[in-house]
């Protein structure tokens, strides 16, 4: 992306152009979209109003398959995981607003399984900033960018609807 | 001295009471209970947030239900769960209750969820367990004595959130044996911490406890009067083992003043809910009708129950 926001990230809202024209006539017709909360809930929702077809939109909290349980605990606000259509011999899109670790995905991942097992399951992320704990990639990106290690990338919904990226100093509790 | 159920950071490390538990702390048991009940609809009912921990059961006292939803919920946790109907087997052995605990520590038990006919026994375990340096068991009370039932209270308050949401505005009516009832107790605690209007307690003189007044709770003896505008029912269990202590008459004598029929029912808002902790004594304290009718949340308070049990050792279980 040639256009830049004074923090030097992308434009969330460029970035999600990006990325939906990534996904146009890749992703299957009826793929659910599945977000992971809570950046990943509004970008799922935002991707199903713009691509083709008719998709369904479901919205997961990976909180109780999180590999830092013991470390950390149960966080706060847990939200409740909603898939409404059928996991089993599905196609899925997992659509997250960071890829860092891999952590998030792989718990997600490993959460879709108990509700099925899908036929195939991608990976949509608006920024990958590198930095991979685990062997996970992914399918289609919305930016790439490069971000000091003691800084997270936090995605937030604007008044009006629009996307909007900042960076925040890390241990905010940001899981990749 | 210190709140014995929060460590230094004041997080939840045991459960023994709802008294003295602050607001922000029974809010995140029962805002974390939320996407817990939803896993019993899917195809795995699991979570794997406990696995490779045990939980022990531990009941000096019996009670199916009770044991039951708290073994679900360690099971749909993915931790392994040991059941002991203590009753009198070891303690007629001559040992002690901490050294069947010290025992079970050392078979690595990272959770005793305890039942006790004593006031003050998973207390005193919780106690022994810091005292010895073992903070990093947990201590769950599944009842003790006329204490405290604090799983049975935060599973009320939940079911209570879940039809009638602010607690502000409400008017909750707790009808019968409040005296021997540590169900009752914990839910009074409960509901005056979230700060609800109104609190009344309804039943004979005999069977309300002394000092429920100075808990802000209001007190009546006509049911009818009590029941005049309430958004909550909650009829508690008359046991029948109080019958023979002259405290009551006779069943059918306590049925006609303090029973819930349908008729006492439509004094209540046109919308209140009506629970019960259960086991229900059909024809004692509730009239069938009732029971089964549409205001009755009863069975729905078992389900919540099951999520809020797995809410409360999701938080516990990390340490």
């Amino acid at each position: 992306m040639s256009t830049e926001s004074p923090n030097g990230l992308p434009d969330a809202e460029r970035a999600l152009a990006s990325l939906a024209e990534r996904m146009q006539g890749a992703v299957a017709i009826d793929a659910g979209l599945v977000g992971i909360y809570s950046g990943g809930a509004w970008l799922a929702e935002r991707l199903a109003q713009m691509l083709p077809g008719k998709h369904p939109v479901g919205y997961i909290d990976v909180s109780f398959y999180r590999d830092d349980y013991s470390k950390k605990g149960l966080r706060a606000n847990v939200a409740t995981t909603t898939l409404p259509f059928e996991v089993n011999g599905g196609r899925i899109v997992l659509v997250d607003d960071v890829l860092y670790t891999g952590r998030s995905v792989r718990a997600a991942i490993n959460e879709l399984f108990d509700y099925g097992r899908p036929d195939s399951i991608e990976l949509a992320v608006l920024i990958d900033r590198g930095g991979r704990e685990l062997p996970i990639e992914p399918t289609y990106v919305g930016a790439r960018v490069s971000v000091a290690r003691d800084l997270s990338i936090v995605l937030s919904r604007l008044g009006d609807g629009r996307l909007e990226l900042t960076v925040e100093p890390a241990g905010s509790g940001q899981h990749g | 001295m210190a709140n014995p159920q929060l460590n230094d950071k004041g997080e939840l490390t045991h459960l023994l009471t709802l008294e003295g538990l602050p607001r922000e702390v029974i809010g995140r048991i029962l805002d974390t209970a939320v996407p817990f009940v939803s896993i019993a609809e899917r195809d795995v009912k699991k979570v794997p947030l406990l696995r490779g921990k045990t939980v022990f059961n531990l009941f000096f006292e019996n009670s199916t239900r009770t044991r039951t939803t708290f073994e679900i919920a360690a099971k749909r946790l993915s931790a392994d769960v040991i059941n002991l109907n203590i009753g009198v087997s070891s303690t007629s052995k001559g040992e002690t209750l901490l050294d069947t605990i010290d025992n079970l520590v050392a078979m690595n038990a990272d959770m005793f969820v305890v039942r006790h006919g004593q006031s003050g026994a998973p207390h005193l375990i919780a106690r022994h367990l810091s005292a010895s340096g073992r903070e990093g068991i947990h201590v769950i009370n599944a009842g003790d004595g006329r204490h405290a039932h604090p799983t049975q209270g935060l599973l009320d308050l939940f079911t209570i959130r879940h039809y009638k949401r602010d607690f502000g505005a409400l008017t909750v009516a707790i009808v019968g044996d409040l005296l021997h009832s540590r169900v009752a107790r914990s839910l009074i605690h409960g509901l005056s911490t979230l700060g609800t209007a109104e609190i009344r307690a309804i039943g004979p003189q005999t069977l309300l406890p002394a000092a429920v007044e100075s808990l802000g709770v209001h007190v009546f003896h006509d049911m009818g009067d009590g029941l005049r505008g309430a958004d909550v029912v909650v009829m508690l269990r008359l046991q029948s083992e109080r019958m023979k202590g002259a405290l009551l008459p006779s069943p059918g004598e306590f049925f006609k003043h303090y029973g819930l029929t349908q008729d006492k029912l439509k004094l209540a808002k046109p919308d209140a809910i009506v629970m019960h902790p259960g086991p229900m004594n059909r024809g004692v304290e509730i009239d069938s009708a009732v029971a089964d009718g549409k205001h009755s949340v009863i069975l729905p308070q078992v389900t919540f129950g099951i999520a809020v049990r797995m809410a409360v050792m999701s938080m516990l279980g990390a340490g």
